[in-house]
């Protein structure tokens, strides 16, 4: 399953100064990611997982090496350029869902497109709605985030992720909230929208979570200690059938 | 993002703490109010004195006695004995500018019809009073210069005097009374002005020929003032000129010598007038106007507060992909509509206060369009002055650090 690249990432490095030291969260890196992939980063804390994370998402920039999203120069973007990739390229899922309280599940799908000026209030209704019918939502539109469960919540949060129809998924320890039978709904869901063709980089420190995705980065020390492929991903649906009850109480 | 979504955005957030928006507003609620209701109180005595100042003849020149000498004591300028008909006369005769002259011999008394008696004052002056002062004679007729020259013991009543001294409501006309011991025939009624702008009930006096109440009532010669009208309003300063040159000539002044009367104008009285009331109303809106200063800093404390309490949200929407200047107009926007709120709320109670303010405490108002515009623009202002260092602040905020803010 490869397309053509959508990021190459050539020797990046980031160095924070605290205080008098100089802080090397990123020593090197490189890896390309073809379109259609299903990635996971992994790595225990510490190793710069969360550093690359920020960069992948263009919320920060490499000191040094070069980053190429889409075929744009991340490093030589201004702030409100780098916004602008965040609005168009790149769809978020956080850890902790960061869905805005006291707001239906509709609105929060529509908030990327808000800071697109160039859709229409009639087509930013209908893709939020699309949205949410794909991650089988569609009976939620005008539920708040306090109506919904954790795994609800965090398929709104998808939701948002695919409504600007954006390059890759950037999933933070997306599951980490969960228990494992939602954990594995979401990966089930996240695998259904890889095969319609969505690439999908999942960022966690759970190998089981990585068992899913057909490919793992794994990082050490700020570098990439391995970068594997798994021709044969194990079915999210399967395992979710194969859970025992119990679990579920 | 478009506007209209930033103002729906505003609202919405606005709503959600609707007692603490309410709060943050008070102070501009009150100083707006504040604002229009003390301008308007201003506004409105300025204009009733102006009113009153043109019903009495916006050309009349009044000349009073005046002493400067130093030393001694002062006296009240119209207990001096300076002015009498021969100053009139001159100034009849000499003061191209002057139109209508009157001598005021003013005394107070007793006034009595039978068994109703009642206080008042008797106004004795010349045919020409009623022009230069504009007042009109209801019923009856005024004395003529024939009836001055022979003091005449008639007299016209003021609406105060004739309810009180005919509470039957006899005609008064033809009715002889007594000004203390001095009989009268009431020959007309006067039109009623009312209370004048400094109290006074301008309805409570006879008005009797100069020469009867200076022999029968004072037993004097002197004059406690003059009036007099300018042929027009413009002609006001000559004709106060001449006057003062044919005064000093009859009151035989050397050049050395200060003048011993004053003559005013109505222009000149309706300035003192009104810087009086000016300078209230200039404080009273500077009192207002700060307590508009402290609404504005309380709306900073609290878009700060809300800035900090929305670190996350701010997070998120930099992660999605607002721009700093989207985070910027989202707080700025806030600020706006919180002090622009207020500003409504402020000017409708202010528009409320000056309509009710004559109705209780009797104060005439006058509501200024500008003091609207002006308060309302002041509130604008105000929103984006101190709503921009938020605002500000927030649209600073690291995307990284924002998303992981507890």
């Amino acid at each position: 399953m490869t397309g053509k690249k959508i990021l190459e990432i050539q020797n990046v490095k980031r160095e924070f100064v605290m205080g008098d030291q100089i802080v090397r969260a990123l020593k090197g890196v490189s890896f390309d990611v073809n379109a259609g992939e299903f990635l996971t980063i992994m790595g225990s804390s510490g190793s710069g997982k969360t550093t690359l994370l920020n960069m992948l998402g263009c919320l920060d920039k490499p000191t040094e090496g070069s980053y190429i999203l889409d075929g744009v120069n991340v490093k030589e973007l201004s702030r409100d350029q780098l916004a602008r990739m965040r609005n168009t390229k790149i769809g978020f899922v956080f850890q902790a869902y960061n869905l805005l309280p006291r707001t239906t599940a509709l609105e929060n799908v529509e908030l990327p497109l808000l800071y697109n000026p160039t859709i229409s209030t009639k087509e930013r209704k209908e893709r939020a709605i699309a949205a949410l019918k794909a991650v089988k939502l569609d009976d939620r539109f005008d539920h708040t985030p306090n109506q919904l469960s954790g795994g609800q919540q965090q398929r709104v949060a998808i939701a948002r992720a695919l409504v600007n129809e954006p390059v890759m998924i950037l999933a933070d320890e997306a599951t980490g909230n969960l228990d494992t039978r939602t954990s594995y709904e979401i990966m089930s869901l996240m695998q259904e929208l890889n095969q319609n063709g969505k690439t999908i980089i999942f960022v966690t420190h759970e190998p089981d979570i990585a068992s899913f995705t057909n490919r793992t980065v794994m990082l050490k020390d700020g570098r990439v200690l391995k970068d594997t492929a798994n021709p044969n991903p194990r079915s999210a649906k399967t395992a979710l059938a194969e859970l025992p009850v119990s679990d579920d109480y | 993002m478009k506007i209209l979504n930033l103002i729906k955005l505003a609202i919405r957030a606005l709503q959600r703490n609707k007692l603490r928006a309410l709060l943050t507003m008070l102070g501009i609620i009150i100083g707006v109010a504040s604002v229009i209701t003390m301008m308007s109180i201003g506004e409105g005595s300025k204009q009733s004195i102006n009113a009153s100042l043109a019903s009495m003849g916006s050309n009349m020149i009044t000349i009073q006695p005046y002493s400067n000498e130093p030393g001694g004591a002062r006296i009240m300028g119209s207990s001096l004995k300076t002015l009498t008909i021969r100053d009139v006369e001159a100034i009849q005769k000499n003061a191209p500018d002057v139109a209508l002259i009157s001598p005021l011999a003013s005394s107070g008394g007793q006034s009595i019809n039978g068994a109703n008696n009642w206080p008042t004052t008797i106004q004795g002056v010349s045919p020409d009073y009623l022009e230069i002062r504009k007042v009109v004679v209801k019923e009856g007729i005024m004395f003529s210069d024939q009836e001055v020259r022979s003091f005449a013991k008639v007299c016209l009543l003021g609406k105060t005097v004739v309810d009180n001294l005919f509470p039957n409501g006899d005609d008064p006309i033809g009715k002889v009374i007594r000004f203390g011991k001095t009989p009268f025939q009431v020959i007309g009624v006067l039109v009623p002005k009312g209370t004048s702008n400094f109290g006074q009930d301008q309805d409570d006096i006879i008005i009797a020929p100069y020469t009867t109440v200076q022999k029968r009532i004072q037993s004097t010669i002197y004059f406690g003032s003059i009036y007099a009208s300018a042929i027009t309003e413009s002609a006001s300063d000559a004709a106060v000129t001449q006057i003062s040159a044919i005064l000093r000539d009859t009151h035989h002044l050397r050049d050395n010598q200060d003048n011993d009367f004053q003559v005013r104008t109505q222009a000149e009285l309706m300035t003192m007038m009104n810087s009086t009331s000016s300078m209230m109303t200039a404080l009273l809106t500077a009192v207002a106007s700060i307590s508009l200063l402290i609404g504005g800093i309380g709306i900073m404390n609290i878009m700060y507060v809300s800035v900090t309490e929305r670190t996350r949200e701010i997070g998120l929407r930099m992660s999605i992909g607002a721009r700093g200047i989207d985070i910027l107009l989202q707080f700025l926007i806030e600020a706006v509509m919180i002090s622009i709120t207020g500003g409504v709320i402020g000017v409708l109670l202010g528009i409320t206060a000056a309509i009710v303010i004559p109705s209780m405490l009797n104060w005439p108002t006058v509501i200024s369009e500008s003091s609207i515009v002006i308060s309302f623009m002041v509130c604008a202002i105000t929103g984006i002055f101190f709503g921009y260092y938020p605002a500000l602040k927030a649209s600073r905020l690291d995307p990284i650090e924002a998303l992981h803010y507890e």
